[in-house]
């Protein structure tokens, strides 16, 4: 007979070591559809390896991926902690982008030490309100939030393609749904030559140094984690939850708000209503691959990165499908949650009853 | 009180063994070759401390555990046969019955249904419903259990239910019942009329293995004593020689000093109630009217049965709750929005009846639990980050002065045991000098030698000058701590004058003596 039992404390090599195993197992599962697929699976791995470590274009590209899911990941991780399920940050981060070129694409005349600070501002604004009122509706009438926030994004998704017909359509478009692109002064400074990696991945990289720093150092993280973990010890012990879960939600949406920014202010220049395949969401499998630790969302969102841009390459360099990326990605998010169930439970093999 | 008519067990007839009997957890040792002998006719107290393995023996003569080693005996057609062990449908057949402290009963079924559910056979065409019946309105009255067929269970009180546990116990012809702590629920009235009944029924044969920790009960009412200590049986002896002295110290293994109660003069009020109205989950579990007042030198016990208001009047007191009408003062301040930030401002320290639910935050350390309640203060928080050096100190003064034991003050709450967590959760309530403490079922649950530290700690607070307000379900603990007590029943708080057990439990269930 096999029984499981609880783990009191999971061992410091397990938490950290789960996520790595469960990544690398992803990989190595990722060569059965390879085979099917006729490829020459070592060949495919070193295409892969090169296509994101092979040149410096190549990495500078997997950086400029990375950029929006370490966003999107801290967004999905903070709220998590506080056991608050954003699973609206795709919807979060249009609202952001949104909010960017309608500030940023010719509204306002100001120099660049202006619009760049405001556009960084309102786009974080409109993404924390996204998220500000399903935590409302939660707190106030008990609305759950997983419900909210992903309807929620289909909601946005359709707005932001109403405003791209309308209001924020660039006349100079020839008719595609596109905004006006935001101005030269508007946009992140690039970070090299010619390259495409831009200045909203240091925004990011600092974003997850504060909220690692917030979370284990300030009273702000004190309060989150206990809302978090038990709710109604930190009710009896005078921590206001609703507040707690308000607060984390503005910061979540806001992080979520900040990768549109980066993306529209920082890459594209204008927004299209195919501003994103799936980053909000990508972003959960970021967090949960990162165990919700601000520093592990960099590392696994770098991962994540590699894995899409790597596979691109290789699809493009052995004509096969670069869904394959999608499939790792998907099949890594499984093995942490199989992987996680090992680091909290022991098997134990106990001798069969003696009759 | 009533007495057991202390006979001899008739012809001393040998039914159950239990040989050698050990079970481990891990590394935890729950049973160690543990003997026991149960004979016709004679009620056998299983006497020991939260964690002394008195319930996983049981579990494993009733077949949910296999034991590690040992075996089992019971007597079938005048001969002692081995028990297959680990399978509780041999066990029934055996005649062993188990009524366990929370009732296992489908309240929307009447009584008739609840005892002879599960003992028809499934597929059949018609239920022999006359033939059950009379078979159970014999074993009735045989036994003297009382209670209505007909009715849903979920119409009957407490005492009627834990009857229909019995009867369902006694219709599969038990001949060996265990009765797991079965007066934790019952007014002292109710416990009484069940012993009635278990002498009844042991003068026709049956055999009771009585679980229990109220040392007053076990001698009344029980022929013998057996006290397990840390898995192992460390006594047995007949309970017309023991007393509760003799017991005690074979329960803890020392004598548990006892803290005098000096006398006192209250002092001025400190927590006022007034006309307070709390409506409850249920119409009984609310408060109606309640006006009170808590003084200074002054423990105030609250005694009743659970669910009859306790949680409300806790949760106000807490800050959880607002009354739906009434006022509620602190020091003469009415605290207009009661919330527990501002009970804990103006000085309320709440020691929770839950303590794994609302005490402590598990997955924190000691150290960040022993400070959840003060963030705000200078020496906890600098702007907003928090003060790691001076939190880790403060924690590990109070980890000694409160004696808090387990693997240290940064590994997480949860992997304290209960005696612990409580410690530290007084530790965190009484090192605020509190004014008022509120204490709920502060020791339910713990072993004597913690039981008598958390009363230490409130006869301390009361020299000190603070109020307590104690609700309690163990009377016991409430005329050995209070100055005064009140009743509550039905969301109705009476102060009772009277000392009297009798009376009290009276007035418990709701009968104004």
């Amino acid at each position: 007979m096999i029984r499981f039992e609880t783990r009191n404390a999971p061992p410091r090599a397990l938490t950290v070591g789960v996520p790595i195993l469960s990544a690398l197992v992803a990989l190595a599962l990722a060569s059965i559809p390879l085979a099917f697929a006729g490829a020459n699976i070592p060949t495919a791995y070193a295409e892969m390896i090169k296509g994101v470590f092979g040149s410096k274009f190549a990495f500078s590209e997997m950086l400029t991926r990375a950029t929006p899911l370490i966003f999107t990941g801290l967004a999905a991780a903070l709220a998590f902690r506080a056991k608050l399920w954003n699973i609206g940050a795709e919807g979060q981060l249009y609202l952001g982008a949104l909010a960017a070129v309608a500030i940023g694409a010719g509204a306002i005349d100001v120099p660049a030490f202006v619009l760049v600070p405001l556009i960084i501002v309102f786009g974080a604004a409109a993404g924390a309100a996204g998220m500000a009122v399903p935590t409302l509706l939660k707190t106030r009438f008990g609305a759950d939030e997983v419900v909210t926030t992903l309807l929620l994004n289909f909601i946005i998704l359709i707005f932001v393609q109403m405003m791209l017909e309308g209001a924020l359509k660039d006349p100079m478009s020839m008719g595609w749904p596109q905004s006006a692109p935001i101005l030269d002064q508007g946009m992140l400074p690039q970070l090299m030559d010619r390259m495409r990696i831009h200045s909203g991945l240091i925004m990011a990289l600092v974003a997850a140094g504060i909220a690692q720093f917030m979370l284990a150092r300030s009273v702000w993280g004190f309060r989150l984690r206990a809302v978090g973990e038990n709710a109604a010890a930190a009710r009896h012990a005078g921590i206001g939850v609703n507040r707690s879960l308000m607060s984390v939600a503005i910061v979540s949406g806001g992080l979520a708000g900040l990768a549109g920014v980066s993306e529209v202010a920082g890459l594209k220049g204008y927004l299209t209503a195919d501003l994103s395949p799936g980053f909000g969401y990508t972003g959960i499998v970021v967090a949960m691959l990162a165990g919700l630790s601000p520093v592990g969302v960099v590392i696994s969102a770098l991962f994540i990165a590699s894995v899409f841009v790597g596979a691109d390459s290789m699809s493009r360099a052995m004509g096969v499908s670069s869904y394959l990326a999608d499939l790792v990605v998907s099949m890594s998010l499984l093995c942490v949650l199989i992987g996680g169930f090992f680091a909290r439970f022991r098997i134990v093999r106990t001798i069969s009853e003696v009759a | 009180m009533l007495r057991l008519a202390r006979l001899n067990p008739m012809e001393n007839l040998k039914i159950l063994s239990l040989n050698a009997l050990s079970k481990r957890f891990g590394s935890v040792v729950a049973n160690d070759a543990v003997d026991l002998d149960l004979h016709r006719g004679e009620v056998l107290a299983l006497l020991g401390e939260n964690g002394a393995g008195k319930t996983t023996l049981m579990n494993m003569l009733f077949g949910h555990y296999l034991p590690d080693s040992g075996s089992i005996d019971v007597l079938k057609d005048g001969v002692m046969t081995p028990l297959q062990l680990g399978h509780p449908q041999a066990a029934l057949a055996a005649g062993i019955g188990m009524v366990h402290q929370h009732f296992t009963l489908a309240l929307n079924l009447t009584t008739f249904d609840n005892v002879v559910l599960g003992s028809e056979p499934l597929f059949s065409w018609r239920r022999d419903r006359a033939g059950a019946r009379a078979k159970l309105q014999g074993i009735m009255k045989q036994s003297g259990l009382e209670a209505p067929l007909d009715v849903p269970v979920g119409q009957l009180s407490v005492g009627e239910r834990q009857r229909v546990e019995i009867l369902k116990a006694l219709y599969r012809d038990a001949r060996i019942l265990v009765l797991d702590e079965p007066t934790a629920v019952l007014t002292p009235q109710e416990a009484d009329t069940l012993f009635e009944n278990v002498a009844t029924m042991t003068k026709n044969g049956l055999a009771v293995i009585f679980i229990s920790h109220k040392l007053r009960e076990v001698l009344a009412f029980s022929n013998r004593i057996a006290v397990l200590r840390h898995g192992q049986k460390v006594g047995e002896i007949a309970t017309k020689d023991a007393d509760e002295r003799v017991i005690a110290r074979m329960m803890v293994g020392a004598d548990t000093p006892i803290t005098p109660r000096e006398n006192m003069a209250p002092g001025a009020p400190i927590l006022t109630l007034k006309d307070i109205n709390v409506r409850g989950r249920s119409k009984r579990d609310g408060l109606s009217d309640a006006s009170f007042s808590v003084h200074s030198h002054e423990i105030l016990g609250v005694a009743g049965v659970s669910g009859n208001g306790q949680s409300a009047l806790a949760g106000l007191v807490s800050g959880l709750i607002r009354p739906d009408s009434g006022t509620l003062s602190v020091d003469g301040n009415e605290i207009s929005r009661p919330d527990p930030l501002a009970m804990i401002n103006v000085g309320v320290g709440r020691i929770p009846e839950d303590r794994h639910h609302d005490g402590i935050v598990g997955a924190m350390t000691v150290a960040e639990n022993m400070v959840i309640e003060r963030l705000n203060d200078t020496d906890v928080q600098t702007r907003g980050l928090l003060n790691r050096d001076s939190i880790q100190a403060s924690a590990e003064r109070l980890t000694k002065e409160y004696d808090v034991r387990g693997p240290g003050s940064d590994a997480a709450a949860r992997l304290l045991s209960g005696g612990n967590i409580q410690k530290l959760i007084l530790a965190r309530v009484f090192d605020q000098n509190p004014r008022l403490i509120l204490a709920n079922q502060p020791t339910r649950g713990l072993d004597m030698g913690a039981a008598a530290e958390v009363g230490r700690r409130l006869l301390e607070a009361r020299k000190r000058g603070a109020g307590v307000l104690l609700i309690s379900e163990d009377l016991d603990e409430i005329l050995g701590l209070a100055d005064r007590i009140m009743v509550i029943h039905d969301g109705h708080l009476s102060e009772v004058t009277t000392r009297d057990r009798e009376e009290i439990g009276l007035s418990m269930a709701g009968e104004h003596a």
